[in-house]
Order: C-alpha cells, then sequence, then structure tokens
C-alpha cells in the first residue's frame, strides 16, 4: 500500500522531469533515448557536474537494484561518453559504518552516455535514512569525487537477508529474479556474498542452495519441479527453477550449502517446522 | 440391450427400419400439443408412476442403466453403464453443451428442465454416438418438433407441492399454433428448503431455487421447408451441496439454436435437418454460507459452445441410412481466488481451466439392413477431428510447471464403429450387439489444475498427454413373451482400454488445505465393466401388473482394483392398477450390500437398504378442459439411507408426501 504511494509520487516527479527534459530535446534527442523506460532516483551534483541516477522504479529499496547513472557537465549541459567511475554504498550506523554487496560500473551495451552496475542494500534506516553514496570518477585524466544522502525504502517482502552461517562467516542473500513472478517455472537468480569485512562482500562461488517454495495462507503447501540454484560464474549468481503454481503470498525455503555439501544455513520444512531460518519472500 | 429408450420409440433400430417412413414429425400429428409433458412422463412410467412435474433427474433415473451421483437435491449427475459424465455425451437436441464447473456440479441435466422437452433418448454404448465419442452412452434430450396443428391458443399450469424440504414447484405453459406458424412459451419455478433425512434429520445447505424459461416458435416456408427458433434460459441460484464444502451462488446457462428441416416421404432423402447453435454457461461457486472453512474461495467457470449439425435419413430398397455431420467450438475457462486469513496477503489466484478451447468436427454413419421382415443388422461409424488448444498464456505456462514440454496445442483423431443383429418374433426378440469406440480425454482429465475432489480428497492435475480411451464393447438383450408373462434379460460388457482415472503422484504436494495428496489423470491399461439385468412383467389383469428387475454390475481395472461408483446388486419390484383416469403403483426397490467398493479410489461400503414408494394419479375432464393429479408418498417408512452413488455417503430423502396437479385448458 505505501509502495503504491510513493510510486504514484514518483511517476508525478517522472512527468515533472519529463517535462523539463522536453524542452533540450531539441539540442540532443539522442540522450533522451538513451535514459527511455527508465526513471530518474536522484541527482548528485558537485561544482562541476550533476550525476544522474535511474532505475526502472525511480528509487533505492532494500534488496537487489539495478543502477543506471550519466554524468552532465555543467558548463555545456551534455553528457560524458568516456569516464571511469567507481562507487561505494555506505550506511551510517550509531556506532559504526558499513558498505553493501555492489558491482562495478561498466557502460551500459549499446549506450554512448549511460553507466550501469547494480547495488545490494541489505537494509535501511528508519524512514528510508542512513545510507549514503559516494563516486570517484575520472574524465579525461581529473579525479573527481561526490558525496550525498541517499534514501533506500523498505521493501514490504524479505528479500534481502543477512545471516552468520555455521561457519562463522557473515553472509548476505538477495534475490535478483524473478522480477515479475508468474504461474509457471520462473527462472530464480539469487546474489550471495561474503562479508569478508564491513566494507567487502565480494560474490561466494561454487555453493549450492536448495529451493522449497511454500504458501503458509494456504496450509503450506509446495510446488513441484524446484531445482536446486547453483553458480553460474558467467553472471556470479545462483540460478535454478523456481515453480509457482498461483499468485499470493510465497515463502522461498532456502537451504545454503558449500561445496561440501555442509549446511551453512537453513532447515528443511517439515510438519514441524513450517520454515527454514534461510528464506525470501515474494508476492504477486 | 441397447436401446433404454426412455420416452417415444425415437431411435430404436426396428424403428428406424420400419417406421423410418414416419419420421418423427408425424409423430407428432397424433400427439397433442399440450400433453407433450404429460405424454412424456407417462411413457417413463412404464415400470414407475411418475410426477408431473418431476425433474429430468428423477426421470432419468427410473432407467436400468441411469444412475444419478448425488451431491445434493440438485443437479444429479447421471451415469450409465457405471461410467459418467466425461465417458457419455449428454446432448440437448444434437447440440452440444459443456457444464463450466470443474467439479462437475452443473450437468448438463441440470440446465434443461421437463417443460423444454419432449423425450430423452438414452443410448447404451457406442449406440450413442450419433452426436459425438463417447464409450459409455449417449443421451439426447430432445425438444419438441414443430407442430403446424392450427388449433390456436391451448394453456396449461403445473403446481406441485412437496412436504419435504417444503418443496414447491410451478409452470405455465402457452402455446398457439397456427397453419404456417406456431409459438411455444413456458416457464417453471422451482423452490426448496432443506430437506430431510430418514428419522427428519435436516440436511443442512441442501436447498436449491431455479427458474426455466423457454421460447419456441416456428414457421413453415413450404410443404417441406420449416424454420424453427428456440431459446431456452436457465437460471439457478442458491443451489447448497451437502456433500461437497462449497455451494453455488449461480449456475446460468442461455441455449439457443436456429434449425431448418426438409421433410419430404416421396423422394430418397427423407429428412434433412441442420442446426446452428449457440449456448453460454456461467457457474460461480460459493463457501459464503459455510460458517467453517479453512479458506474463503471464489470459484467461478465458464463455458461457451458454437455448433452445428446437419442430419439427413434415407431410404433405399432395404437400406435406411442415417448420415450425421457436426462440429462445435467450446471454449471452457475456469479460475480460483483463494482469500488467505491473514488479511495483508495478497488473494491467491489460478486457472484451473486455462481457457482450453475444444474444436470437433466429425461424421456419423449409420445403416440399417432389412434382412427379412423379422431380421435387421445395422452398422454405424463415427470420425471425428478432435482439437485442444490452450489459449492462455499464463494457463499454458501453469501446466508447463508438470509438463515442461507442452506445447498450446493437441490434435487427435477419433473412431467409433458398431455394430448389431437384431430378430423379432411373435414370441420373442433379441439383439446382439460389438462395437469399438475411442474418447478424448475431457478438459478437466486433460488440463484441469489443482481440482478439489471431495470423493477421495485429493487436487487432481490434468494431463495432456493422455492416451485416448478406448472401449470394446459386447451387449445382448433378449425378452421372451408367454402370454401374459414377459422376461428380459439385457446384459453389457466393456473391457476399456488406457482407462483414465487419477493416480497418487506422492512427490506433489496438495494445495487444498486437509487434502490427502495429489493425483494426476493417468491411463490404466485396461478396465472391465460388467452389467447384467433382468426384467420381468407379469398382468394379472389388464388393469394389474407386477414388474421386477434385478441387476447386477462389476468392475475392475488391470490394477486389480474395484473401479469407483459400481452399482451394487439392486433390485425393484412394483405392483400397477391402471385405468384409464385412475392408477396406482406401490414400488420397492433397493440395493444389496456394496461388497466390491473401491476404497482405493475414497470409497467405503454403502449398506444395503431398501424403500418404499406409492403413487397415485387422477385424471378429471371438466369440458374441454382436464386436469391430472398425482400424489403419493415417497420413502413411506421413513428409511435413512444412501445409496453407493451418493457422494460422501450424504442421506437422501426421508419420507415425502407429494402432490402434483396439472390444468389444460383449451
Amino acid at each position: 500500500m505505501k509502495l503504491k504511494y510513493i510510486v504514484l509520487i514518483l511517476f508525478m516527479a517522472l512527468f515533472t522531469t519529463a517535462c523539463s527534459t522536453d524542452d533540450d530535446t531539441n539540442d540532443s534527442p539522442q540522450e533522451i533515448s538513451e535514459v527511455e523506460g527508465l526513471t530518474k532516483i536522484k541527482e548528485i551534483i558537485n561544482n562541476s557536474h550533476t550525476i544522474e541516477l535511474y532505475s526502472e522504479s525511480g528509487y533505492f529499496i532494500t534488496g537487489y537494484n539495478e543502477v543506471s547513472l550519466r554524468i552532465k557537465d555543467h558548463t555545456n549541459d551534455t553528457y560524458f561518453e568516456d569516464y571511469s567511475i567507481s562507487w561505494m554504498p555506505m550506511m551510517q550506523m550509531p556506532t559504526m559504518q558499513h558498505s553493501s554487496p555492489y558491482s562495478d560500473i561498466t557502460k551500459a551495451p549499446g549506450k554512448d552516455t549511460v553507466y550501469q552496475g547494480y547495488i545490494i542494500y541489505q537494509m535501511t534506516g528508519m524512514d528510508g535514512s542512513g545510507w549514503s553514496l559516494t563516486f570517484n570518477y575520472s574524465i579525461n585524466d581529473v579525479d573527481y569525487s561526490v558525496m550525498d544522502t541517499i534514501t533506500v525504502l523498505q521493501n514490504d517482502n524479505q528479500n534481502v537477508t543477512s545471516f552468520m552461517g555455521s561457519d562463522g562467516s557473515n553472509y548476505v542473500l538477495a534475490l535478483i529474479d524473478p522480477k515479475d513472478p508468474k504461474i509457471a517455472i520462473n527462472n530464480m537468480k539469487v546474489g550471495l556474498y561474503k562479508m569478508e569485512s564491513m566494507m567487502s562482500f565480494p560474490i561466494v562461488e561454487d555453493y549450492t542452495i536448495t529451493l522449497d517454495p511454500r504458501m503458509p495462507g494456504m496450509g503450506n503447501h509446495g510446488s513441484p519441479n524446484n531445482t536446486d540454484l547453483t553458480y553460474k560464474p558467467v553472471e556470479g549468481t545462483y540460478q535454478g527453477d523456481l515453480s509457482l503454481t498461483m499468485t499470493g503470498y510465497w515463502v522461498l525455503n532456502l537451504k545454503l550449502m558449500d561445496p561440501l555439501n555442509t549446511v551453512l544455513k537453513g532447515e528443511e520444512v517439515t510438519e514441524d517446522n513450517s520454515q527454514s531460518s534461510l528464506y525470501l519472500e515474494l508476492e504477486f | 440391450m441397447k436401446k433404454l429408450t426412455l420416452l417415444c420409440v425415437c431411435f430404436l433400430f426396428g424403428a428406424l427400419v420400419y417406421a423410418q417412413e414416419d419420421p418423427y414429425i408425424k409423430e407428432n400429428d397424433t400427439t397433442k400439443l399440450e400433453e407433450v409433458i404429460l405424454i412424456g412422463q407417462r411413457k417413463l412410467s412404464n415400470y414407475r408412476q411418475e410426477k408431473t412435474l418431476s425433474s429430468i433427474d428423477d426421470y432419468l433415473e427410473k432407467s436400468n442403466r441411469i444412475t444419478m451421483i448425488k451431491r445434493g437435491n440438485y443437479a444429479w449427475e447421471p451415469t450409465m453403464n457405471n461410467m459418467a459424465s466425461q465417458r457419455l455425451v449428454v446432448t440437448i437436441d444434437g447440440m452440444q453443451i459443456f457444464g463450466a464447473c470443474t467439479d462437475t456440479m452443473d450437468p448438463i441435466t441440470s440446465y434443461v428442465d421437463v417443460s423444454n422437452l419432449d423425450k430423452v433418448s438414452v443410448d447404451s454404448g457406442q449406440e450413442g454416438t450419433e452426436n459425438g465419442h463417447c464409450v459409455g452412452g449417449g443421451i439426447d434430450l430432445k425438444m419438441p418438433s414443430s407442430k403446424f396443428y392450427g388449433t390456436g391458443l391451448k394453456t396449461s399450469v403445473d403446481l406441485g407441492y412437496e412436504t419435504n424440504g417444503n418443496y414447491r414447484s410451478a409452470g405455465l405453459d402457452l402455446e398457439y399454433t397456427g397453419n404456417k406458424f406456431y409459438i411455444n412459451a413456458d416457464g417453471i419455478f422451482r423452490k426448496s428448503d432443506n430437506y430431510d433425512a430418514g428419522g427428519h434429520n435436516e440436511v443442512l445447505y441442501s436447498q436449491f431455487q431455479k427458474y426455466n424459461l423457454s421460447l419456441q416458435g416456428g414457421y413453415k416456408l413450404s410443404e417441406n421447408h420449416v424454420l424453427d427458433a428456440n431459446i431456452i434460459y436457465d437460471k439457478a441460484t442458491d443451489v447448497g451441496y451437502p456433500a461437497l464444502p462449497m455451494d453455488v451462488s449461480l449456475a446460468e446457462a442461455l441455449i439457443t439454436s436456429l434449425t431448418h428441416t426438409y421433410i419430404n416421404d416421396s423422394t430418397r432423402i427423407k429428412s434433412w435437418e441442420s442446426k446452428l447453435y449457440f449456448n453460454t454457461i456461467t457457474h460461480i461457486m460459493d463457501d459464503s454460507k459455510r460458517p467453517d472453512v479453512p479458506i474463503r474461495m471464489d470459484m467461478p467457470g465458464w463455458s461457451d459452445t458454437y455448433g452445428f449439425y446437419t442430419k439427413a435419413t434415407l431410404k433405399e430398397n432395404k437400406h435406411s441410412l442415417l448420415v450425421n455431420l457436426n462440429g462445435f467450438y467450446n471454449r471452457s475457462l475456469a479460475e480460483m481466488t483463494m482469500y488467505p486469513n491473514d488479511s495483508n496477503q495478497p488473494a491467491m489466484f489460478m486457472y484451473t481451466w486455462p481457457d482450453i478451447r475444444t474444436l470437433y468436427t466429425g461424421i456419423y454413419v449409420k445403416d440399417a439392413f432389412a434382412l427379412s421382415e423379422d431380421k435387421t443388422i445395422s452398422a454405424s461409424a463415427r470420425f471425428g477431428y478432435h482439437n485442444n488448444t490452450i489459449a492462455e498464456e499464463v494457463g499454458l505456462e501453469s501446466l508447463q510447471i508438470f509438463y515442461p514440454d507442452l506445447t498450446d496445442s493437441k490434435t487427435r483423431f477419433l473412431m467409433s464403429f458398431s455394430t448389431d443383429y437384431q430378430i423379432k418374433k411373435d414370441n420373442y426378440d433379441a439383439t446382439f450387439g460389438v462395437g469399438y469406440g475411442e474418447r478424448a480425454p475431457s478438459v478437466s482429465e486433460g488440463y484441469g489444475f489443482f481440482l478439489y475432489n471431495s470423493f477421495d480428497n485429493f487436487d487432481y492435475i490434468g494431463n495432456p498427454n493422455l492416451e485416448n480411451e478406448k472401449a470394446l464393447e459386447v451387449n445382448a438383450t433378449t425378452n421372451f413373451y408367454l402370454n401374459r408373462f414377459k422376461i428380459g434379460l439385457e446384459t453389457s460388457y466393456f473391457y476399456l482400454m488406457d482407462y483414465i482415472i487419477g493416480d497418487i503422484d506422492s512427490d506433489l504436494s496438495a494445495m487444498t488445505i486437509g487434502a490427502n495428496g495429489v493425483k494426476i489423470y493417468n491411463s490404466l491399461s485396461n478396465a472391465k465393466i460388467f452389467d447384467v439385468y433382468l426384467n420381468s412383467e407379469y398382468k394379472l389383469s389388464d388393469a394389474f401388473s407386477v414388474n421386477g428387475t434385478i441387476g447386477y454390475n462389476y468392475g475392475k481395472g488391470s490394477n486389480d482394483e474395484y473401479l469407483p461408483f459400481i452399482k451394487p446388486f439392486s433390485y425393484l419390484a412394483e405392483i400397477n392398477y391402471s385405468r384409464n383416469l385412475f392408477n396406482a403403483a406401490l414400488q420397492l426397490s433397493g440395493n444389496g450390500n456394496q461388497t466390491n467398493y473401491s476404497n482405493f479410489y475414497g470409497e467405503n461400503e454403502t449398506a444395503s437398504f431398501a424403500i418404499l414408494n406409492l403413487n397415485l394419479g387422477n385424471i378429471f375432464y371438466l369440458k374441454e378442459n382436464k386436469l391430472v393429479l398425482k400424489y403419493g408418498i415417497e420413502n413411506i417408512l421413513d428409511t435413512n439411507y444412501s445409496t453407493y452413488a451418493d457422494w460422501n455417503n450424504i442421506s437422501q430423502q426421508g419420507r415425502n408426501f407429494y402432490i402434483n396437479a396439472s390444468f389444460v385448458i383449451n
């Protein structure tokens, strides 16, 4: 419900931005099309440049966020085509601060000015506060830096979880796909990251995640023909088949196993145990 | 065997051969219009007395081979030769029509009423394939034929009351007949509260209410050409299903047709009838009146059918030929929405029939050849093209969860053959027949998605890869007449190959709360069904007669399990007294213990029972007008019983006093 209002407001915001970008349609129609279908999340501004952040939804939310960005030159209002850029999300807590899993930023395929990457916010503060985003970038061998606070909304369902495994390590697990679940066999994709330090969350390779989707609203029934999620090195994610036999609220019960099949987290769902301690949620 | 012609002798082979020069139209010339219903009833009651306002269900139940599966007091599902809807072809005047309920709570017999019909043709086994493919038999509910008697306006009013369930019914029939034009309008209304089982035990959620309106008109284009139009609207609301966890808030049907008939006695083609039709059904299951359900749900279903047939009868020398070309296009869609008890969770939705389109075209040919005056041999064949398409992308993807390689279309070719030999002598007659037939799986069997069956408490998943079910059949009927005594034997044996039935898949988890598990429709390599009935009748005098029937049925699958819904030993005995203006009958009917019950398919042993009924009837003539009174007591001893065909052993009606009055105003 809350999300709906936010989306509405964001749509209204989008309308406003769309109008303003309309103005420079004459100058650079190509650049408008580069962010078509995306909604601006935020602008981060320093003296010389504006970094425009985009996503499909137009906001940051806990879990997996695909982010597109481009840099506008204040001198002539054009967008740079070649630069190198990195980012660092940071959560400021009362006693400490920590980062989150995120990717490198690379040029979006087929685009001239747009770069992209992802960030997984494993949590957020009250009213979405606490997170900041730092960009370090260099254009024509000149280094720049800019930092600003950002708002990260709390997703209604658990689409990301951080936990300590039986090996004593901390992990972050995030749902990437399906973004639009269907009554079908969906391709399920999750990201798994080990928290090596407060600032470092590398991808974990070659583990296995078992999958048992259930509907607690209807006798906790399951679904057939799911497969375990296995590591796909090309994408750096874990993938498997998730079958959803109806719409509604699903709990995806998971069990994480290392390459030696040692269970690091999660339990089987049984008559007595209705839910694994490692799970994600889905609603459609 | 074969012909259990309930009412008018419509499709007997013999009739076809020897009476073909009297096609149905002519038969109506001798029938007083206003008696259509009454005639029907009376024809039916050769063995039993009838109420004039009895439902189609009551009506069908009087046939030996037909048993009604009862889930309540309404919309009983006919079974023939121990085979239910999916193995039968049930049509309304040759029109295909398919129920919209995934749980067969709306057999199509529930969408018409006696007022719509002239006669019911019941053909066992492969004799029933004139209108479609089946293995068990065919039931065709025939609407009245055109009539151009020039007799003007007739009115008849029917009123009925039954004490058990406070069951009220009323019917009005108006008919105007000119020489070139006729129009008939009728309406019928039925309403019943909960009925009481024997011993005054109220059966909750057994109420129902329905009305049925129909309009039929015809115009005589020329001496040989007639155009008829017919429209039936049937609406049932507030129908309780005490044997099921859900009721029905709406079952609605609109059935329309346009028919052209050509009749000529002097040409080789005796008759040629063509019909275009459309029907649409909406069926809404509802659990809002049940206080205690694990989860609230809505289960609406829709079924639309467009079709045609064109059939001709030809007579040449000793051959009587019937050719019927027909086709239909059906759309079946059903969905389920469940509302979690935790209101924060969104509603759960699925397609239980994922918009299945069925396209069928086929041709049927039957030839009867008179070997001599008293011997006839006949043969029939039907060939058909049958295609199922899943129109809903969501539905296709849902089924791909179970069948990843499933494509959205599946085509089948179906065939059926039968032949029989008939002898008719003065003191005996006999018929021997053999047949082979195939049927395609029903929509539920092929494409159902988590259909809960409360009988065996399993969720069912359809199987689009099912083989056609095939049946080899032999049958024999014989009657001997010795003075006032008549004895007859009818028997049939079905050897079914790839018999479709649910098979437990223990890997799957049931969706329905509390269900035992999931069954997937699968095929048994074979199953055998056998039935035999012995009928006898003795006329004590012109007015007095006694008759009796005993029956035995048997059914077993190749997995060595008894098949479900196989009738146990059954019997009926009746004493009739019949005069022109008065008749009376006392009947005893019952079943033996259901020893061959199928625990494997969710049955338990149903105990034996016997009930006693008394039926009386009077006819009064008041000048031109007529009053027909039928009254009596059903289940006189108030026995509390249920039969093997009563869903979840629901108890049947206890003692019931009834009276039906029909006024015919000329």
